[in-house]
């Protein structure tokens, strides 16, 4: 069997359940060599059942960390200092180790985004994809080698039965990733966290790996959570979206809503950098400046310097997300300004 | 895998000769075993008879020649000293070193595995720091100068080792155990701990725990696994080595080895005996060679299929 192209849901459900996963003002701290750094800070959003998430962001805006953060696999070097995360309505962020062990794979599941050092490569891939049957199902080391042999056939791997003996070296970065996928949806959890899924891969096989994603979430009813810095990523394959800048949430809402009219000025500069978006013969916008060293991010607005909309409030006040429309908020003193435009 | 051995058999058959025939020269730069042998009143006549019945009156060459065929058939010839075949007492010597370094490298790698281990999984932590200064002091103690302590403060001063010899209970291991194990043990731990920190960092490590791996599966299961192999050409070298330290240990602790027995021979210009125990000892560190290739192919396939044609 091969990943057929069926999209994703897409259709909000009447009478919306609880979603699946909820984070609320998700604090992490950093311990450096001078001080304390805050990489993400009061971070929320929400995801249902079969939706997709994409966190979308920059380079070091801190998406990774808040994925890692939710999934309980933080470095050494940093920790939650603050906030809640919810799946299922049970709050995980507070859990022991071994509590959180028990629901990784079958409720919350990640997809690293280094395909290529995420796999052990001193055991075959059977072994690997066998492990979550092994560690939660209690199956003996046959019948969850045939179920990893199934996993892999459902994840478009030719040959599964043969290829289970090889090691990660012996298969492509797409292949590779179709496995890390394969693994991670193993027990079919309820949210899945896929960070930066296909960064290290060519164009067409992104998309096959995109793909595979949204037919796996069309057969399990996943909620799924997208970790990105590529817009088009987003508006192909997000139902909704929540814009990351400098550790911050600064807009959230659905993604052909937030796209057609962003109601925060870092959204339509990042949209305005479409080249597909600029008119023919003028020079390509660009968001003037970088984003601020995590050291060194400003009492007000975490925006401001890059800000064409900037003002005296931002540099005094920090905003806090304020509803822009239905299901949509944005953290910005000016957005009625952008809604005139 | 059998290729794969029959060309490390085969790659490891050229310096073998090297090793012969450099034993060989060697031995004879060490003097004249006519001088040794025969009192100083010997005549000349004397002298020319005792060098003809063992074949030292022949051009080098021409003993070389000899010695060659007849080691084509497993001869090694027999001891100046005591008229027994050289490869019998070679042989009769071995087991003794064999176990000392056998249960040596044992200890040294089960003990290094699990302070290796607790210590790169808290790196920094106080087991850590315990664990760097430990294995550092070990690694860097002489090893004669750790057998005369030893003898002094174990043996002399409190009387509870024995001093030398192999008769009696367990206590005449420790202090050659000991004696040999503190270098290869001291450098393990600081390979091992080394290669678990980077393997417990390692982006496999964390995908394992996303899988709900339990903290025993992810250490022993992945992280170690990866560690191994470092670990294992680390350990082949010490193993190697202990040969060295025998030398050193049995002389010292009268260890009736193929150490001392080297020495005695070199000392007493026995030449067949001399070669035949270097030759041994040889065999058996290209065997060991290969044995550690074997399991680096074996733990990683990445070395199979790198093997050159």
């Amino acid at each position: 069997m091969t990943p057929t192209t069926a999209p994703p849901a897409r259709q909000p459900e009447p009478g919306a359940p609880p979603p699946a996963l909820r984070v609320e003002g998700l604090t992490v701290d950093l311990t450096t060599p001078t001080g304390e750094l805050r990489a993400v800070d009061g971070v929320g959003f929400s995801v249902h059942k079969g939706r997709t998430l994409a966190l979308l962001g920059e380079s070091g805006c801190g998406k990774s960390m808040t994925a890692q953060a939710v999934v309980g696999l933080l470095d050494p070097v940093a920790r939650v200092t603050g906030g809640t995360a919810h799946v299922n309505g049970t709050e995980v962020l507070g859990l022991s180790r071994s509590q959180r062990a028990r629901l990784a794979g079958p409720v919350l599941s990640i997809v690293f985004q280094d395909a290529l050092t995420a796999m052990n490569p001193v055991r075959t891939v059977g072994a690997q994809l066998a492990e979550p049957f092994r560690i939660h199902r209690g199956l003996s080391r046959r019948a969850a080698r045939e179920r990893a042999v199934e996993l892999m056939d459902g994840v478009g791997i030719p040959e599964p039965r043969a290829r289970a003996r090889s090691y990660p070296h012996q298969f492509s970065g797409g292949m590779r990733q179709r496995l890390l996928i394969a693994m991670a949806v193993a027990l079919e959890p309820d949210v899945l966290i896929a960070d930066e899924p296909t960064t290290a891969l060519d164009v067409t096989v992104q998309a096959q790996v995109m793909e595979l994603l949204a037919d796996l979430q069309a057969r399990q009813g996943m909620a799924l959570v997208l970790i990105t810095h590529d817009l088009a990523v987003v508006a192909e394959h997000a139902d909704e979206v929540a814009v990351m800048y400098a550790g911050h949430v600064v807009e959230t809402g659905p993604v052909t809503e937030v796209f057609t009219h962003p109601r925060h000025p870092y959204t339509r500069g990042l949209l305005d950098s479409v080249p597909e978006r600029a008119a023919k013969g003028r020079p390509l916008h660009a968001v003037p400046g970088s984003p601020p060293e995590l050291g060194s991010i400003p009492t007000g607005c975490v925006f401001q310097s890059r800000c064409p909309l900037a003002a005296d409030v931002c540099a005094a006040e920090r905003p806090r997300p304020r509803p822009t429309g239905p299901s949509r908020a944005a953290a910005c003193h000016r957005s009625e300004e952008l809604a005139s435009d | 895998m059998l290729t794969f051995l029959r060309r490390r058999v085969v790659s490891s058959a050229i310096p073998l000769v090297f090793v012969v025939l450099g034993v060989f020269c060697l031995a004879r730069l060490t003097g004249n075993p006519v001088n040794l042998y025969l009192p100083l009143s010997a005549t000349p006549e004397q002298r020319a008879e005792f060098a003809a019945a063992h074949g030292f009156d022949q051009p080098i060459v021409t003993q070389l020649a000899d010695y060659l065929t007849s080691l084509l058939v497993l001869d090694f010839g027999e001891s100046l000293r005591t008229g027994q075949p050289a490869a019998e007492m070679v042989l009769a010597a071995f087991p003794a070193t064999l176990q000392l370094a056998g249960v040596t490298m044992l200890i040294a790698i089960a003990g290094a595995v699990l302070l290796g281990c607790a210590a790169a999984y808290r790196p920094n932590s106080l087991a850590d720091r315990v664990a760097s200064i430990l294995s550092m002091t070990a690694a860097s103690i002489p090893d004669f100068w750790f057998a005369i302590m030893g003898v002094l403060v174990f043996g002399v001063t409190l009387e509870w080792l024995p001093t030398s010899g192999v008769s009696g209970g367990p206590e005449v291991w420790i202090l050659p155990i000991a004696t040999l194990l503190i270098r290869p043990f001291g450098v393990l731990v600081q390979v091992v701990r080394g290669a678990m920190v980077t393997a417990l960092a390692a982006p496999y490590t964390k995908v394992a725990r996303s899988k709900g791996a339990s903290e025993k599966r992810v250490v022993f299961g992945h992280a170690l696994r990866n560690a191994a192999m470092p670990a294992l050409t680390v350990a082949g070298d010490l193993t190697i080595g202990l040969v060295n330290g025998a030398v050193v240990v049995e002389t010292i602790f009268g260890w009736p080895g193929i150490g001392k027995l080297m020495i005695d021979s070199i000392l007493q210009r026995d030449f067949a005996v001399l070669q035949a125990a270097v030759l041994i000892t040889a065999l058996t560190i290209f065997a060991l060679n290969i044995l550690i290739d074997v399991c680096y192919a074996l733990l990683d396939s990445r070395v199979r299929q790198t093997v050159p044609a």
